[in-house]
């Protein structure tokens, strides 16, 4: 399957789809490890890749969105952002508003 | 280079640029040899725009860069009227 195909296809089956470096266990980059604490912080369940163990997928995330830097974090399907974002709506409460609003 | 292509690419009102590449030093994920950088920019093209727009404003103004110098950029814009 083309790395484009591949990408949309977890998108689409992870309502909240995060693309990282290492694994939420193993965080191998500091941003990435701050979006992991602050989805659990949200009770958030989310699907992760870590791009570390596939370049393509490291090359191809970039292009997916036109958005240069991992962590990415989508919520069904739309990119929220890197880590500076999901703090950011982290503090102002608006991304636990859009992941509870996931479950109702 | 940072603020230079920013600078050129956006009305800056203020920018600080902060270089934290020696906080990450052995860490695995700067392996590649990009810095670290925080910026903290005040620009009136971010007037009404959400911070997912901001960023990607100044991603693009930054380019290649971003794959080559810059490993990591963290990012604080403000619109003209500090917001």
């Amino acid at each position: 399957m083309e790395i484009q195909e591949r990408i949309r296809k977890v998108i689409d089956e992870n309502s909240v789809m995060l693309f990282m470096k290492g694994s939420p266990d193993f965080p191998q980059c500091g941003f990435s490890g701050r979006v992991v604490q602050i989805l659990e912080a949200c009770d958030a369940k989310f699907g992760s890749a870590d791009v570390l163990m596939d370049p393509e997928l490291r090359e191809g995330i970039k292009a997916y969105s036109n958005w240069p830097t991992i962590p990415q974090l989508y919520i069904q399907g739309e990119l929220i952002g890197g880590s500076d974002i999901v703090m950011e709506m982290h503090e102002n409460g608006e991304l636990k508003k859009k992941i509870d609003a996931l479950d109702g | 280079m940072i603020e230079q292509r920013l600078r050129s690419a956006l009305s800056v009102d203020s920018i600080e640029i902060v270089d934290e590449s020696h906080l990450h030093v052995g860490h695995p994920g700067a392996a590649s040899g990009g810095g670290h950088f925080q910026v903290t920019i005040v620009a009136d093209n971010f007037d009404g725009l959400s911070t997912l727009a901001r960023h990607r404003l100044i991603y693009d103004a930054l380019g290649d860069a971003m794959q080559t110098e810059i490993h990591a950029l963290s990012i604080k814009a403000f619109d003209s009227g500090g917001n």
